[in-house]
């Protein structure tokens, strides 16, 4: 039936002689019983609404705020001692200092990168694309976003993405490779020194070759590009050069001789190699070849040792802990990031787009450059926009768990410890303590409040 | 890239080669910096998906990188194995059984509201709205404790129509304000005709308000849907192991098992693929939907 219809019911004819309860006035009584009637089905309308909001949020609210005041078991009236306690409880107090850092850092960052994400977005030809991608992880649950980033975390970096590129980098500007298991085959050829470097025990002149037999060298250590050293050993020495080779005394699958460079066996690539003189000072220092050969030219004449520095046998570099005690609330900040700047990049985007070109352009022809239009003209203009965007996130900050709760690993949960997994915790996760859930829950509440002002003024406005 | 000299010829009839040069630079190194951060973007979750499909030896040996020089590792296995795991497929149809109603309930309750706030009128009707308004924000945790309670006393605590009810109650307060602002949008004339011509609200309701919210309604549900299908605390607390959905069940085996990626990625995937569809499918009333959300 079209919703325009013609057909128009029949209304109940006035009765004369008061039919409405309570009305002495006969032109009065159908109007008011047509207003209750409508008054009726207005309520029906909002009954479902009401009813539920009211039984599950509005008397919930009154309740917790009730109970706070009472003790772990809700029998004995406390006051504010949940409060108090609030503020004395280790745990609590980390998680207060949590929600803190998280308040502070994580809106501000998101909005700042959100904003030039947006500007630099508007330069591009496939900014839909872009947006489409940064805005995806939205869809995904915190849940598996925490498994993600679990996954990038992963200290191992044979496993973990981000340490695998921080070795990476550190090796690419660290040189010299590490064989923390090596140790001399022959301690009569080198001593180890209390630092956990090796010297050679008898002195050395320029024209002499020293080489160095090492065992200990699991072949995953050995780098790649490690070349026997056979012929390297057998060069001779130019007069003012000491050479040698450091190597691998050991043949695979047996054969070599000890203290002798076989065919098969390997030198040591870019082990560290130094000079000292009778004074124990370092005159020269270099690093083998992948043949594992290392030269001193121009030494001046006299007794030299040769020293292997304890660097090279310092374990590797493992990459960084970011699960660890001390980096675990950043960490998980960064995959807060990676699920919500696709938000702020939209919104601020959108901003931008319906912003006045020509302030722009007559800024341009002016003379602006680039920078002064973005700080003098874009973010004033869009300052109502960040607003938005911050105080969404600070709210949405204030009650991150889901998060926390999967990146943070069983021994390191109490120091990424935030208010609201401190609720759950408290109150179902095995603390029992209703008394102190409720008054974080209420805490809670209490730190929206601006926020709920701010929504409501902001409403109010847009009314009038 | 071709087009751009010529038509900044055109416009400033005689570009300084210099400055030409320079932006084109500068635009460039945007666009180089900006293909980067979307690279970066992608990676984790293509890491996690790459992950789901190797097996898990290799898994626990090194990192999905690895699979890339050699494709031939990769197989469905983990997804197979996922099916046959009787705990992780309920608990999808628990996740299916929660949002589904969920969705629809707040939908139409909300529905209704919006339009009595909207266009109907009763005393006091501008302060309940704000009092609804301010309880877009109100967090979840004030709620759980006393209801957990009154769940228990009544017998819906560890059910499915528990969690929904919890859902629907804190979806509330944003659907109605959606959908109140829209319908409040409708031009007054549209329905004081209907309402000459004898319409009664109910039809009012059905046969012009509705049709003409339909994009409100679509981005609401949508939002709303999402909202509950990758909720974990409200059914961490809720529902029992009978009713617990994806979300909650994933986590449950990530306690047990520590980062067993092998349950885990493909798992995960499971999960995040029905809404990154939606997303898709989609992506308008989407966007419109979070960004309307924004507020909660």
């Amino acid at each position: 039936m079209p919703a325009t219809s013609v057909q128009a019911p029949a209304r109940p004819a006035p009765l004369p002689g008061g039919a409405g309860p309570g009305t002495g006035d006969p032109e009065h009584s159908p109007r008011r019983r047509a207003l209750r009637r409508r008054r009726l089905i207005a309520l029906l309308f909002m009954l479902p609404a009401l009813l539920l909001l009211g039984a599950l949020v509005a008397y919930p609210i009154l309740f917790t705020v009730g109970r706070s005041l009472f003790d772990a078991s809700g029998t004995r009236f406390v006051g504010v001692e949940n409060y108090a306690e609030m503020f004395r409880d280790p745990a609590t107090l980390k998680a207060i200092r949590n929600t803190t850092i998280w308040v502070v850092v994580a809106p501000l960052l998101l909005t700042g990168l959100g904003l030039i994400l947006a500007v630099l977005t508007e330069k591009i030809r496939w900014a839909t694309a872009f947006k489409l991608v940064l805005f995806m992880p939205m869809a995904i649950s915190f849940l598996a976003a925490g498994i993600i980033f679990r996954v990038v975390y992963e200290q191992d970096p044979e496993r973990g993405v981000l340490n695998a590129v921080a070795v990476g980098v550190h090796d690419a500007f660290e040189e010299g490779a590490s064989y923390p298991t090596a140790r001399p085959k022959d301690s009569t050829v080198l001593a180890k020194g209390k630092d956990g470097s090796y010297t050679t025990k008898d002195k050395a002149s320029p024209g002499n070759t020293v080489n160095l037999g090492l065992v200990g060298v699991p072949p995953k250590d050995l780098p790649k590009d490690a070349e026997p050293a056979r012929d390297a050993s057998a060069a001779t020495p130019g007069g003012a050069e000491l050479r040698g080779v450091a190597w691998v005394d050991f043949t695979l699958g047996g054969g070599g001789k000890p203290g002798q460079v076989d065919p098969k066996e390997s030198g040591l690539p870019r082990l560290a190699v130094e000079a000292v003189d009778a004074d124990g000072k370092v005159v020269a220092e270099t690093t083998t070849a992948s043949d594992g050969s290392y030269r001193f030219d121009k030494l001046a004449a006299g007794d030299y040792s040769v020293r292997l520095p304890a660097r090279n046998f310092a374990e590797p570099y493992g990459g960084v802990e970011w699960l660890g005690p001390a980096l675990i609330t950043p960490a998980i900040i960064g995959a807060y990031l990676w699920i919500w700047t696709g938000f702020a990049l939209v919104l601020i985007g959108a901003g931008l787009s319906a912003m006045p070109r020509d302030v722009i352009e007559a800024a341009r022809i002016d003379g602006a450059n680039e920078w002064q239009i973005f700080r003098r003209i874009t973010v004033p203009l869009l300052a109502p926009v960040l607003v938005v965007v911050f105080v969404t996130q600070v709210i949405n900050v204030m009650k991150v768990f889901d998060l926390v709760f999967v990146i943070a690993p069983g021994p390191v949960q109490q120091d990424a410890n935030v208010l609201a997994l401190q609720m759950w915790l408290v109150s179902f996760g095995g603390g029992n303590n209703q008394g102190l859930g409720s008054a974080l829950g209420v805490l809670l509440l209490l730190l929206v409040v601006p926020a709920m002002i701010f929504n409501i003024r902001r409403f109010r406005r847009s009314q009038s | 890239m071709t087009a751009l000299p010529t038509t900044a010829s055109s416009k400033t009839g005689r570009p300084r080669p210099m400055a030409w040069l320079l932006r084109q630079l500068s635009r460039s190194l945007v666009q180089l910096g900006l293909v980067i951060v979307g690279l970066l973007w992608l990676t984790p979750a293509f890491g996690l998906f790459i992950g789901s499909l190797r097996p898990d030896e290799d898994n626990a040996a090194t990192g999905w990188w690895n699979a890339l020089t050699n494709p031939g590792s990769l197989s469905l296995d983990g997804y197979s194995a996922l099916l046959d795991n009787s705990g992780i497929v309920d608990a999808f149809w628990n996740t299916v059984l929660i949002s589904v109603p969920t969705t629809v309930t707040v939908v139409v309750v909300a529905a209704l509201a919006g339009y009595a706030f909207a266009w109907l009128e009763f005393p006091g009707r501008d302060w309940i709205f704000l009092i609804v308004v301010g309880m877009l924000v109100v967090p979840i945790q004030v709620g759980l404790l006393p209801v957990a309670k009154m769940f228990g006393a009544v017998g819906l605590f560890g059910t499915i129509p528990g969690v929904v009810l919890f859902h629907v109650a804190y979806g509330l307060p944003f659907a109605v304000f959606l959908l109140r602002n829209y319908f409040a949008e409708i031009p007054r004339e549209m329905l004081e005709a209907a309402r000459m011509d004898g319409g009664s609200e109910w039809r009012i309701f059905l046969r012009l308000v509705l049709p003409l919210g339909r994009p409100a309604i679509a981005s609401l549900a949508i939002f709303q849907f999402l909202w509950v299908w990758n909720d974990m605390l409200v059914s961490l607390i809720f529902a029992d192991s009978q009713s617990q959905p994806l979300t909650v069940a994933l986590q449950s085996e990530m306690r047990q098992f520590g980062s067993n990626i092998g349950v885990l990625a493909p798992g995960a995937f499971l999960s995040l693929i029905v809404p990154v569809a939606i997303f898709f499918a989609f992506q308008r009333h989407f966007v419109q939907g979070v960004m309307a959300g924004s507020v909660k």
